[in-house]
């Protein structure tokens, strides 16, 4: 699905990626775990083309592509998407219109027809229900005064309607209630299949609780410095992430 | 330095004397007081603080130096109307019987100036001082045969007007189109104007309109400018609302070489309100300037005031904005606001909101805001799949919504929105 060789990137001229090597296949959850600051959300803007970030070295293969060489909204055709750590609001934009665009510019770039309105509304009505999203705020404007779970929730609702091959989801744990959680959790392991593979970026242990990895990697200092099964991500909740620091700040010197 | 002044205009009045109108409307005090206006104070050049912006004098100096006023006749506007509307047509400035729609709806009234009776007489005028400004004084002087509408006491017409403003020149021709729209006490309508230029000369339209919104009345407004590369224009709107009446217009300006809006609202009555609304989008090097006045003269009326602007390549957008509370106009609220965004680093906005307040009991308050596309949104819709032109159109029509909701005629509000489309 992805494979990611010694990528390094930088913000404003300061290394944050410092050669991350990873391999996806399809029907794998793979879990990144770290510190703050240790460039997790870095590499989820880099993968989804983020304009901010300069890719010093290394590559991106998906599907069979060189991703990096491809603008975000080919990126997003091609099956990858990025669950939002902070959700963007725009106002006068329905929700419904934004998606219906979405959709067809990405079945356009398949040579595929617009999708019928009929199939659409079908599909909304389907996927609202897997998010428990209220149809509501499907017609309000792309999260205009929606709560923290709502955007949260508003990001998987997308992710289920346009049916990607890869998703990322970035923090998507990070400020939702345990209700919530399980939610966005449910939802993500409802869409999972054999086809497709998630990145599930996280602080916490307590997403992995719902969303079961099958690999769970340690990102520090702009490095995986450990990768693991799903024994991994618990140990690292009992122990801190003192001791990776400890234990590796000296290689980072 | 008067004789200086006076050279645009004077050659003006001898190019257009020939062809003016002679119909008799306009009182002769008046007339003459309009060219005794003109020739002593000419036309505004960028030194007038009022005209920085659209400088006339140079204008006229330039593309309008060999006005010839060779008009030609229009048959087809069949492509102009609008569903669900009654079209009247203005030809050169003259309204034309023959073109418009021949309907008769109870308590509307639609008369030519040259039929003008003795009580309308004494309307014309009286809200546009010819010693206010140039194009006023210009407007009254050389007026073409324009029209007066009348709804009568109580009446709400169901049915939106579509006021078209054809002009067709095969020289650089100016053109002075006026009306008179007059609502009686309780009297109810909608309003659509349009200019269109069809033919091959440039033509500077020199647009003036008075209207009378009485007590109870309610006058609902809008106006698309959208005359392409060959159209010049000066919109002029002196308004009065009285007592418990209400005035709504709405400005959507999507083309036009250079286009300047006054629109001059006397809140003359206690409790009414008028709400001045904006939305323009320029490109090339168009001038877009847009000047209001609202005039709260009594207690316990209400303003509101939301221009948006979407400048793109060279063109400029202004927007100067002044709310007059005299002293006895207490409990006034005059709200203002001015939106803008660039599209590109060498389109200009100005912005200049002016707050003269002499009651001090009132609640104003004014904003502007000036920026480009939300880069964070645009990379939101890139990263769902939406191409840059596409997440674009999206981010501007949602910009441009606020203003473009307010239009309540389907039709119209549809056409604006493909305009607004294809301009962006």
């Amino acid at each position: 699905m992805i494979t990611i060789k010694n990528l390094h990137a930088s913000v404003d001229g300061k290394e944050i990626l410092k050669g991350i090597n990873l391999e996806i296949k399809a029907g794998e959850v793979h879990a990144i775990m770290g510190p703050n600051g240790s460039g997790k959300s870095t590499l989820s803007s880099v993968l989804a083309g983020r304009a901010d970030y300069e890719v010093t070295q290394g590559e991106v293969i998906f599907k069979d592509k060189n991703l990096l060489e491809l603008e975000p909204e080919d990126r997003a055709r091609e099956g990858l998407f990025l669950a939002f750590q902070y959700p963007v609001e725009i106002p006068g934009v329905s929700n419904i219109n934004f998606l219906k665009t979405a959709i067809n510019e990405i079945r356009q770039y398949k040579g595929m027809e617009p999708i019928a309105p009929k199939d659409f509304l079908a599909m909304v009505k389907d996927k609202q229900k897997l998010v428990e999203l209220d149809g509501k705020l499907a017609n309000r404007s792309v999260n205009e005064g929606f709560s923290g779970g709502e955007k949260k929730r508003n990001e998987i609702f997308q992710m289920a309607m346009l049916e990607p091959a890869l998703a990322i989801l970035d923090e998507t744990d990070s400020g939702l209630d345990i209700d919530a959680l399980k939610i966005v959790a449910n939802g993500v392991n409802t869409l999972k299949n054999d086809k497709n593979a998630f990145i599930v970026i996280t602080h916490y242990q307590r997403l992995l609780d719902y969303i079961v990895p099958d690999f769970v990697h340690i990102l520090y200092n702009g490095k995986i410095v450990r990768s693991g099964g799903k024994e991994l991500a618990l140990e690292l909740e009992a122990r801190g992430y003192d001791e990776i620091k400890k234990q590796f700040e000296k290689d980072a010197v | 330095m008067i004789i200086e002044k006076s050279q645009v205009a004077n050659n003006i009045i001898d190019k257009i004397s020939a062809s003016a109108s002679k119909v008799g409307f306009i009182d002769d005090a008046v007339l003459s007081k309009s060219l005794v206006f003109l020739e002593t104070n000419g036309i505004p050049g960028n030194k007038n603080e009022d005209y920085k912006y659209f400088n006339t004098d140079a204008l006229f100096k330039k593309e309008f130096k060999n006005i010839e006023q060779k008009f030609e006749s229009v048959n087809d506007i069949e492509k102009y109307k609008l569903n669900d509307t009654i079209t009247l047509v203005v030809v050169n400035g003259n309204y034309s019987e023959e073109l418009s729609d021949k309907i008769i709806l109870k308590g509307l009234h639609i008369t030519s100036f040259s039929n003008l009776g003795n009580s309308a007489k004494n309307l014309i005028t009286s809200i546009a001082d010819v010693e206010q400004d140039a194009f006023i004084a210009l407007n009254t002087a050389f007026s073409g045969n324009g029209f007066h509408l009348k709804i009568e006491k109580n009446t709400a017409l169901q049915i939106p007007i579509h006021v078209l403003y054809v002009s067709n020149a095969s020289s650089e021709a100016l053109v002075n189109s006026r009306n008179l729209v007059e609502l009686e006490s309780g009297a109810e309508g909608t309003i659509i104007e349009q200019q269109v230029i069809i033919g091959s000369g440039k033509v500077f339209t020199n647009y003036l309109s008075e209207k009378f919104v009485s007590q109870q009345a309610k006058l609902t407004c809008y106006t698309l400018q959208h005359e392409g590369s060959t159209g010049f224009s000066v919109n002029t709107n002196q308004v009065n609302v009285a007592q418990h009446g209400r005035y709504d217009h709405a400005t959507f300006t999507l083309s036009g070489q250079a286009v300047r809006n006054n629109h001059n609202v006397v809140l003359s009555g206690s409790n009414c309100e008028a709400h001045l609304n904006g939305l323009f989008v320029s490109g090339g090097n168009q001038l877009v300037d847009n000047h209001t006045l609202m005039d709260h003269r009594v207690p316990h009326c209400e303003s509101n005031e939301l221009y948006k602007g979407v400048i793109n390549d060279k063109s400029t957008g202004v927007f100067n904005g002044k709310i007059f509370v005299r002293k006895d106009a207490q409990k006034t609220n005059a709200y203002q606001s001015s939106k803008n965004i660039l599209l590109s680093d060498d389109a200009t906005i100005n912005t200049k909101p002016q707050l003269e307040i002499y009651a001090d009991d009132v609640k104003c308050s004014h904003g502007t805001s000036t920026g480009k596309i939300d880069e964070n949104a645009m990379f939101y819709l890139n990263a769902r799949g939406i191409g840059v032109e596409s997440a674009r159109t999206l981010l501007l029509s949602a910009f441009a919504h606020e203003v473009i909701d307010k239009v309540e005629v389907d039709s119209l509000r549809e056409r604006i929105v493909d305009l607004f489309e294809n301009k962006i």
